[in-house]
């Protein structure tokens, strides 16, 4: 059945699989910067709570933290852009 | 159209037409908005260097505290005295990313110029070419290999799996995303404010007043913008200092 469909709308069947796979793509692709920020913020909100003086340099070393594990998030999303039907 | 916005294809919101010129010297506005960030960290510094006065004002203090935060807050805090001769790249780097950033919010030049991967790229190359430069003339060829394979004080065994991690790290990850880094920031920020702009332009049509929540929105979406634009020309910058600094002393 599936060479019906393969032979009746190849482009419509292309540009659906090409659509999936951006989502999981992607989707794959935030899990874990999600969960990894998650953590460096929780720990910073931490630091700064225990000790407030620190705050200006827990703050910086927070962003800094912030960005490495965003760039791994946005790695799939260019991607998802890249993969083409 | 997506639920029911006529959202503009991908291609319109980075492809440029091209103004004059033709094939790969076509010039279009990225690429003048490029040249204008040239002529602005230029007019800075040189403009800032001129007069000596003591206590600095105008142009002069711009340029004296963008050296100032890049002299400690990134240079002495990786690579010690000794890169203090980089300071004059590394300033350099900084302007000309964070302008080349900032055009993404300036109402009317929406567009910023890192968010063609062209620029990112040859940013990173040169990063790239400067810190092997760099490992290559201090340690050796030979002895610069050697301290990237085998890392000093571990058991034998280890290098099996620790040598092609280092290798493809230091030569091919590094550069790589360091470049995807600052393309993928920029283009991301360019792809939300443009839907919001979108939205916000869709409910004015429909109600005057719908667009007042999505307009409020996009407003503290440029602001944000600015910090990221700000963050990733750090970033940037603190990464090229940290490879440049582990091909100056390999320490491990």
């Amino acid at each position: 059945m599936l060479n019906l469909l393969a032979q009746q709308a190849p482009n419509e069947l292309v540009e659906g699989l090409t659509a999936v796979g951006r989502g999981i793509v992607y989707g794959g692709a935030a899990i874990g910067p999600g969960i990894g920020i998650g953590l460096v913020v929780g720990n910073a909100i931490q630091a700064m709570a225990r000790q407030p003086e620190a705050a200006g340099m827990v703050r910086t070393t927070m962003f800094l933290g912030i960005a490495f594990t965003e760039a791994l998030a946005l790695f799939g999303f260019v991607l998802a852009f890249i993969i083409s039907g | 159209m997506i639920l029911g916005l006529e959202f503009p294809p991908i291609s319109h919101l980075v492809e440029w037409p091209t103004i004059f010129g033709s094939g790969p010297f076509a010039v279009n506005k990225v690429v003048l908005l490029m040249w204008a960030s040239v002529a602005i960290v230029f007019a800075v510094y040189f403009i800032g260097g001129r007069k000596r006065e003591l206590v600095p004002t105008g142009a002069q203090n711009l340029a004296e505290s963008t050296i100032e935060f890049i002299d400690d807050q990134i240079v002495m805090q990786t690579m010690g005295v000794e890169g203090l001769r980089f300071t004059p790249f590394l300033m350099t780097l900084f302007t000309f990313i964070f302008v080349c950033n900032i055009w993404e919010i300036i109402p009317g030049i929406q567009m910023p110029v890192t968010a063609r991967i062209a620029l990112p790229i040859f940013l990173a190359l040169l990063v790239y070419v400067i810190y092997n430069f760099v490992g290559i003339v201090r340690q050796g060829p030979i002895s610069y290999l050697k301290n990237i394979m085998f890392i000093p004080g571990v058991p034998w065994p280890m290098y099996i799996l620790l040598t092609p991690i280092e290798l493809i790290t230091r030569f091919i990850t590094q550069p790589l995303s360091l470049a995807v880094r600052l393309f993928a920031n920029l283009l991301a920020g360019h792809l939300l404010l443009v839907s919001f702009a979108v939205i916000t332009q869709a409910l004015f049509e429909a109600t005057v007043v719908g667009a007042a929540l999505p307009f409020t929105l996009l407003v503290f979406l440029s602001g944000f913008e600015l910090l990221v634009a700000f963050l990733q020309a750090y970033i940037f910058t603190i990464l090229a200092a940290v490879y440049i600094d582990a091909a100056m002393h390999p320490q491990h």
